[in-house]
């Protein structure tokens, strides 16, 4: 009796909405507690970062234009996706955290009633936070909220999954593309997650997910000319300094997210207010009079 | 007995028809002139000035009251219409910049954070209510020390800046209502650093937000429009404002940077250059301070062939031509469908000959004083750039005084989207007019340029304004109107004319924390 061999998944990038290797051809081993190897993942270059710009920024126009409607079932199939695939994700979490396989699921369940929070969120938020202004002249004038574009997201490095769920929610129910930065130790989860938004009816290019080595990639997202906006979750005061820096170039938006591994559990880390970071407030004026 | 009248036609062959249209005399349109005479020569009506007295030195303004800065050193400031010398302001340097900072926070830790949002908003409003008193004077100074026509300071900066005092007045013990499902705080203290062209405008646009949602101000105002923040400064003590609330530092663009770096400040709101801006976000970057810019732009003015015609040449006039152009919301590149091109270039053609420039004290004029020597010179040399680059100048024929800073109202056409002028805020009485085709051509033209701050859309179709709003990149978007501001309606931009709103409910997240 021969043992059956296993046919071992690789975990790529998701650009664009498909799943290239990095063109740089290069890899890197992930590892689980006590340097197990797990699996190999790409390691994302700059013309890989380049490349998912160009993709989110194809996407935008699409997906900002798309209903607020439409954008909230498309946030909720997703989490009926990862509801349906949920034990993918927690075999993931559990195999390269450590943690238990409750708690991982403690995680992933957090994870999809996230989903299904901000999903109801697309069609609201223009309410509570847009205005009709009552001017002293005879104009009509109001105040509505549009997104701001393409959007680069780094969630910290734990916990692994409930972070990147939390801060690219936000982002993209406005209308805007994201870059996600997976976490540079626990990789593995991003990448299944990524093949999850890919099948929910998520439009390619409306999220990107990279892994490898955050920090090369750091200078390249401060200095790129069509990044909108920057969302850091990293907690590293360095690193985003030098994200922050990237205001002095192009005065693209910079928010930061610095919660404890905790608070990510918590409401602190389902906050409406984090929508504003990622949207631009429009004023428009017109006369009243026959 | 009825008789049928029999209804008379005359019909009119279609040949004929076209000859009857063919045989009108069409001036060309180099050759046509308004001729009205004398009609045009107006007795001068200047506002009277006699009265207010402007001290021949000012002092910093720290910790209500007003003290000499720590370098002894002042420097002049004059009237940019007439060059002549009105005071000596106080040159701030880095010790006196601590020195507001601390009495800054002093008032926010020991009063201004204490108070109740009831009593901090009385406060300010007793403030507009003295501005309103005192609108006269301090329209005539802002006159005097910005260059601005007094048609313009009396009518438009004094009102909304009295009013932006009395809105914010009335946030002040509303803030949760502000904010929903959170308790907003304020931040501490708030440096602010605002420009040339609105001097007591920006002043009120900074700070009646931030002393209303509870913070306590450190304000630096240009070097060349000190005077009215320093008169204003009086108004906080005759309003009894406690001390260090407001804190007024004046000098240099160095002492903006003191103001920038300092360790004990929590937010700094700067109006300006984009390029300064920049600047400034690199000082800030990694310091955990709170950021809002508000900077420059290149605003589109679209004019679709079913506009209100004669309404429209009204709104690109006002649009570039308000404050000499020195608005960051200008509408400096006009884009006018092609098929009503030739009409609309007569009538500005004609309209700006009818701008009155002079002096600015002067009830009937239209266009004042250019603010300071540097900014003339920026005007003179993208206009010639403009010539050189192959547009045409139109300017009116018009003797300009000879001491002081002028700048006739003018227009280049034959721009085309790569001449500098059509890229480059000229911030000046310079409108660089272009033409489009379609729709989707003008969004596209309005939206190449890296500045996002307004744009004007001028048409009588209903569903085609919404579109266009929609398509525009721009924090203020005028449909068939130009340049209106009010406190209840939030103003900002995109991209690089920056990130932040001043005004309206959202104005206010600024100047909160929202934890």
């Amino acid at each position: 009796m021969s043992t059956r061999l296993d046919v071992k998944k690789t975990y790529k990038l998701y650009i664009g909405g498909k799943f290239p290797r990095s063109e740089s051809g290069r890899y890197l081993p992930a590892h689980g507690p006590g340097n197990v190897h797990l699996d190999n993942y790409c390691w994302a270059s700059r013309k890989d970062f380049r490349d998912a710009v160009v993709a989110a920024r194809a996407a935008v126009d699409g997906w900002s234009k798309a209903t607020a409607y439409n954008r909230g079932q498309i946030l909720y199939r997703t989490a009926e996706i990862l509801q349906n695939r949920a034990s993918e994700l927690v075999t993931e979490l559990a195999r390269s955290t450590g943690v238990s396989a409750a708690k991982a699921k403690r995680e992933v369940t957090l994870a999809i009633d996230r989903l299904v929070h901000f999903a109801g969120w697309t069609d609201k938020y223009a309410q509570v936070f847009g205005s009709v202004n009552p001017v002293a002249s005879s104009h009509f004038d109001f105040t509505t909220p549009e997104p701001t574009g393409v959007v680069v997201v780094l969630p910290p490095d734990e916990p692994a999954l409930v972070p990147l769920v939390s801060l690219t929610a936000p982002v993209i129910l406005s209308g805007n593309a994201a870059i996600v930065l997976a976490p540079d130790k626990f990789p593995l989860p991003a990448v299944t997650f990524s093949e999850i938004l890919a099948t929910s009816d998520l439009p390619g290019g409306v999220v990107n997910i990279l892994t490898g080595k955050r920090g090369d990639l750091v200078p390249h997202i401060a200095g790129h000319m069509d990044v909108n906006a920057i969302v850091d979750g990293t907690g590293d005061a360095q690193l985003g300094t030098k994200l922050q820096e990237g205001t002095a170039i192009n005065l693209k938006r910079y928010a930061k997210h610095a919660l404890t591994a905790v608070d990510w559990f918590t409401v602190k880390a389902e906050d409406p207010y984090w929508i504003l970071d990622t949207v631009e407030m429009k004023t428009a004026w017109h006369p009243i009079g026959v | 007995m009825k008789t049928k009248h029999k209804a008379v036609f005359r019909r009119v062959s279609a040949k004929r028809a076209v000859a009857k249209v063919a045989s009108l005399p069409i001036v060309p349109l180099k050759e046509r002139r308004l001729t009205f005479g004398n009609r045009w020569d107006y007795v001068p009506a200047p506002e009277d000035s006699k009265n207010y007295v402007i001290a021949p030195r000012h002092e910093l303004f720290i910790n209500g009251r007003f003290v000499p800065p720590s370098t002894g050193k002042h420097f002049d400031s004059s009237n940019p219409a007439n060059e002549e010398k009105l005071t000596e302001i106080a040159l701030g340097g880095e010790q006196d910049v601590d020195r507001a900072v601390k009495a800054a926070r002093r008032a926010y830790e020991r009063v201004w954070s204490k108070m109740s949002g009831r009593e901090r908003g009385k406060y300010i409003y007793r403030i507009a209510r003295i501005i309103q008193e005192k609108a006269r004077e301090l329209a005539v100074l802002e006159t005097m020390d910005g260059g601005k026509p007094i048609k313009e300071t009396r009518d438009v900066d004094l009102p909304i800046v009295a009013a932006h005092f009395f809105y914010h007045a009335g946030w002040a013990d509303k803030l949760r209502y502000a904010f929903p499902g959170r308790n907003p705080r304020p931040l501490g203290v708030a440096g602010q650093i605002i420009p040339w062209n609105f001097p007591l405008l920006m002043a009120a646009w900074k700070i009646a937000p931030a002393i209303a949602c509870g913070n306590t101000v450190v304000i630096k105002p240009s070097k060349t429009t000190s005077i009215t923040l320093l008169r204003l400064a009086q108004i906080f003590q005759e309003a009894d404002l406690p001390a260090g609330v407001v804190n007024v530092v004046t000098g240099t663009g160095e002492t903006g940077t003191a103001i920038v770096k300092h360790p004990d400040v929590n937010k700094i709101a700067f109006t300006g250059s984009t390029e300064i801006g920049k600047q400034l976000a690199q000082l800030c970057a990694g310091t955990g301070k709170r950021l809002t810019l508000e900077l420059g732009g290149k605003a589109a003015n679209i004019v679709f062939d079913d506009a209100p015609i004669d309404q429209a040449i009204e709104g690109i006039i006002a649009g570039i031509y308000f404050n000499m152009g020195h608005v960051c919301c200008a509408g400096s590149r006009l884009l006018v469908q092609e098929s009503i091109f030739p009409t609309v270039v007569r009538k500005l053609r004609d309209r700006i000959q009818t701008l009155r420039i002079g002096n600015p004290l002067d009830k009937n004029t239209d266009i004042g004083a250019i603010n300071n020597k540097p900014q003339l010179e920026k005007i003179r040399a993208l206009v010639q750039s403009g010539a050189d680059e192959g547009a045409e100048v139109v300017q009116p024929v018009c003797k300009l005084p000879e001491r002081g800073y002028w700048y006739p109202p003018t227009f280049l056409t034959g721009v085309t989207a790569s001449h500098r002028i059509a890229q480059e805020e000229v911030f000046g009485p310079v409108l660089a007019v272009m033409t489009f085709r379609t729709p989707e051509e003008a969004v596209e033209r309005a939206n190449n340029t890296p500045y996002g701050l307004s744009a004007g859309v001028w048409t009588d179709k209903g569903s085609k304004i919404f579109k266009i709003v929609n398509q525009l990149r721009a924090g203020v978007v005028w449909a068939n109107t130009y340049n209106k501001f009010d406190p209840t309606s939030p103003f900002g931009g995109y991209k690089e004319s920056g990130f932040g709103r001043e005004g309206g409910v959202q104005g206010l997240a600024a100047y909160c924390r929202q934890d």
